[in-house]
C-alpha cells in the first residue's frame, strides 16, 4: 500500500481551505474517518437500527450481531482472554471515570494512595483527583525528567503499602514517548498494585497486547483510532471487574429491580447502563481493520521516514524548543510539542491555519505538565498514516515563514 | 481633528488594501511589535481582559475629559488587535466611543477571521472599551 492510496479512503483530506491545499496535523485530537466506516454507520442507520439485547424481532438480533461481533473484534485487537472484559463507553475520559469511580468504591479506603504520572492530560488526573477526595485517599505524583522521561526505578520507590493503583498514560498527548507499561506493570504487581493505561494516544501508534503487557486496564477512544465519535473502550481483566460496583444505574444493566434493591447483570452488561451507541461502536470493526492494514512494512517504513525527517529538522532548529525527547526515536510517536523562543504558540497556529495547516496550540489538556516544563503553551503537529513527506516539508517552510513574520 | 467615524473608515480602507489574509496579519504584526511599552507593574489580574485565550491587559487614564488606553498582549497579533483599537479609540471623549457602534471590526472581516476564541477574544475587548466609556460618561 502507498501513502497515496492510504490517504484516498479519507475524502476529507482532499479539500482546500483558504485556496490552499488542507495539511491535517492535528491527528492526536482526532483523526479522520474512513469511508468504511461512515458506510457502517450508515448500514447501522438505514439496515439494521433496533435496541439491542433486548426485542426478538429480526432487526434487534441483526444490531445486537452488529454490536456484540465490535466487542469480539476489540477483544481480538486487544489480545484480551475474553470478551467480557471488553466494555464500550463513550470515549477514553469515560472508561477512566468509570474506573476511577467502581474501583475506588471496591477497592479505596481512607488514607489508601493512588499514583498518577506527570505526564498526564487532564482525563488522567481529574477522575482520580475527584475519588481520592471522596475517599479521603491521597493522590502521588510519578514525575517525569526534564526530556520528558518516567524512569521506572522512581515508581519503585513510590509504591508503599498504601498504594492501590497506578494510572499511566501510554502515549503522552504532549511528549508523545511511548512509556514502558509493560515494565510498570511488573512494578506494580509485585506489590499488588494495579495498573490502569489510558491508551487515548498510544492505541493508533502501538500493538497493544494487554496480555503480554499484563496491564490491569485499559482505555481508549474511537475517534482517535478512525472510529465514530462517541465510542470509547474499556479493557478490564474480568476477575476485577467482577468485584467492582456498577458506575450507572438504568438500561440492560440489571438482573432483577425490585423497589426493595436490585441486582445487576454480569460484566459486561453490568457497566453499559442505558442504550447503547448502536451506530458508533459497529465502527470500531473496519476502523480497527484499517489500523491493522496500516501495519504494512511498506506504509510504516514510509511513516516512519515522516517522523525521522520532523524529528532532525526541528531539533536541528536552534530556535525551537522540542518537548519529548525519546532516547532513541523508536520510543517516539510522529507527536511534536515546542515553542519557539520569543513567539507565542497561538500566534504560530494561527498563521499556520491560514497557510492551511492544521496544528494544535494552548496546553493541549495538559496543564501540569505545562508548569513543569516551564512553559505557558505550545505548538503541537501530531501526524497519522495518511500524512505525507510532502505536507511535513510544506509544514516546515510555513513554520519557517511565520517564525520570520513574527520574530 | 477627525471625528471618530473617519477614523473608523480609514481603519476599514487600509484593510481593504490587503487582498490576502497573511498580509493583515503582517500589518497587525507590525501594530503590535509598534505599540507603546506597557509597564509590568500594571499586568495585573484586575487589568486582564476576562474571555481571551492570550493573555491582555488594559489600563486608561482620563485626561481633560479624553480617555487614553494602553495595553500590552502576551501574543503579537493579538497585541496588533488590541492596538488597532485603542489606536482608533485612545484620546476620544467617553460620549464619542459610546456613540460608537463598533461596525467597523465587521467591516474589516476580523471577527470571522479569527478562531472562535480569538472571536470571544475581541468581543472582550471591545465589551471593555465600552465599559470603561459608561463608566466615565
Amino acid at each position: 500500500m502507498t501513502v497515496e492510496e492510504v490517504r484516498s479512503n479519507f475524502p476529507i483530506l482532499n479539500q482546500k481551505v483558504y485556496g490552499k491545499d488542507l495539511v491535517y496535523l492535528d491527528n492526536a485530537a482526532t483523526m479522520h474517518r474512513p469511508v468504511s466506516v461512515v458506510q457502517k454507520w450508515e448500514d447501522c442507520c438505514f439496515l439494521t437500527n433496533s435496541n439491542i439485547h433486548r426485542a426478538v424481532h429480526h432487526l434487534a438480533d441483526l444490531a445486537t450481531e452488529e454490536f456484540e461481533s465490535a466487542r469480539v473484534c476489540v477483544q481480538n485487537f486487544l489480545n484480551a482472554s475474553q470478551k467480557e472484559e471488553i466494555i464500550f463507553t463513550a470515549g477514553a475520559t469515560a472508561s477512566i471515570n468509570l474506573v476511577a469511580f467502581s474501583f475506588g468504591e471496591a477497592f479505596i479506603q481512607e488514607e489508601d494512595e493512588v499514583i498518577v504520572t506527570e505526564a498526564e492530560h487532564h482525563s488522567n488526573i481529574i477522575p482520580w483527583q475527584m475519588m481520592c477526595q471522596r475517599k479521603k485517599a491521597h493522590l502521588l505524583v510519578w514525575k517525569v525528567d526534564d526530556f520528558g522521561r518516567l524512569a521506572l526505578e522512581d515508581l519503585n520507590k513510590l509504591i508503599t503499602p498504601k498504594t492501590k493503583i497506578l494510572a499511566m498514560t501510554h502515549v503522552s498527548n504532549v511528549l508523545g514517548l511511548v512509556n514502558d507499561i509493560d515494565g510498570a506493570a511488573k512494578i506494580c504487581h509485585s506489590h499488588g498494585v494495579k495498573i490502569l493505561v489510558d491508551g487515548a494516544q498510544g492505541i493508533v501508534h502501538q500493538i497493544v497486547d494487554v496480555k503480554k503487557s499484563d496491564v490491569d486496564f485499559y482505555a481508549f477512544s474511537g475517534h482517535k483510532i478512525f472510529a465514530a465519535t462517541g465510542v470509547g473502550v474499556l479493557y478490564g481483566k474480568k476477575e476485577l471487574l467482577d468485584l467492582m460496583p456498577p458506575y450507572m444505574g438504568g438500561g440492560e444493566m440489571i438482573g432483577t429491580v425490585k423497589f426493595t434493591g436490585s441486582t445487576y447483570a454480569e460484566v459486561p452488561y453490568k457497566f453499559e447502563a442505558g442504550t447503547q451507541n448502536l451506530a458508533g461502536v459497529p465502527t470500531l470493526k473496519p476502523a480497527l481493520e484499517l489500523a491493522l492494514n496500516l501495519r504494512e512494512p511498506e506504509i510504516v517504513a514510509y511513516h516512519e521516514e515522516v517522523k525521522k525527517y520532523l524529528y532532525e529538522t526541528l531539533m536541528d532548529d536552534k530556535r525551537i524548543r522540542l518537548l519529548g525527547i525519546p532516547e532513541k526515536l523508536a520510543n517516539k510517536i510522529a507527536l511534536f510539542s515546542f515553542v519557539v523562543e520569543g513567539v507565542h504558540h497561538e500566534d504560530l497556529a494561527l498563521i499556520l491555519d491560514k497557510m492551511g495547516v492544521a496544528v494544535r496550540s494552548g496546553q493541549v489538556c495538559a496543564e501540569p505538565l505545562m508548569d513543569r516544563m516551564g512553559v505557558t503553551g505550545i505548538l503541537r503537529a501530531s501526524l497519522a498514516m495518511y500524512n505525507t513527506m510532502e505536507e511535513a516539508q510544506y509544514f516546515i517552510k510555513s513554520l519557517n515563514r511565520a517564525i520570520d513574520m513574527l520574530l | 481633528m477627525e471625528s471618530l467615524l473617519e477614523v473608523e473608515n480609514q481603519v476599514v480602507d487600509t484593510f481593504s488594501m490587503f487582498d490576502e489574509w497573511l498580509d493583515k496579519y503582517e500589518y497587525l504584526i507590525d501594530l503590535g511589535k509598534n505599540l507603546d511599552s506597557y509597564p509590568e507593574e500594571k499586568k495585573t489580574e484586575d487589568r486582564l481582559i476576562k474571555g481571551c485565550q492570550s493573555r491582555v491587559w488594559l489600563d486608561y487614564e482620563v485626561k481633560d475629559g479624553k480617555i487614553f488606553f494602553t495595553a500590552d498582549s502576551d501574543a503579537i497579533i493579538t497585541k496588533g488587535i488590541i492596538s488597532l483599537l485603542i489606536g482608533v479609540y485612545s484620546g476620544r471623549t467617553a460620549e464619542e466611543i459610546s456613540s460608537s457602534d463598533f461596525s467597523f471590526v465587521d467591516k474589516i472581516g476580523l471577527k470571522e477571521n479569527l478562531s472562535p476564541t480569538r472571536a470571544n477574544g475581541l468581543v472582550s475587548m471591545i465589551a471593555k472599551i465600552k465599559e470603561v466609556a459608561l463608566l466615565n460618561k
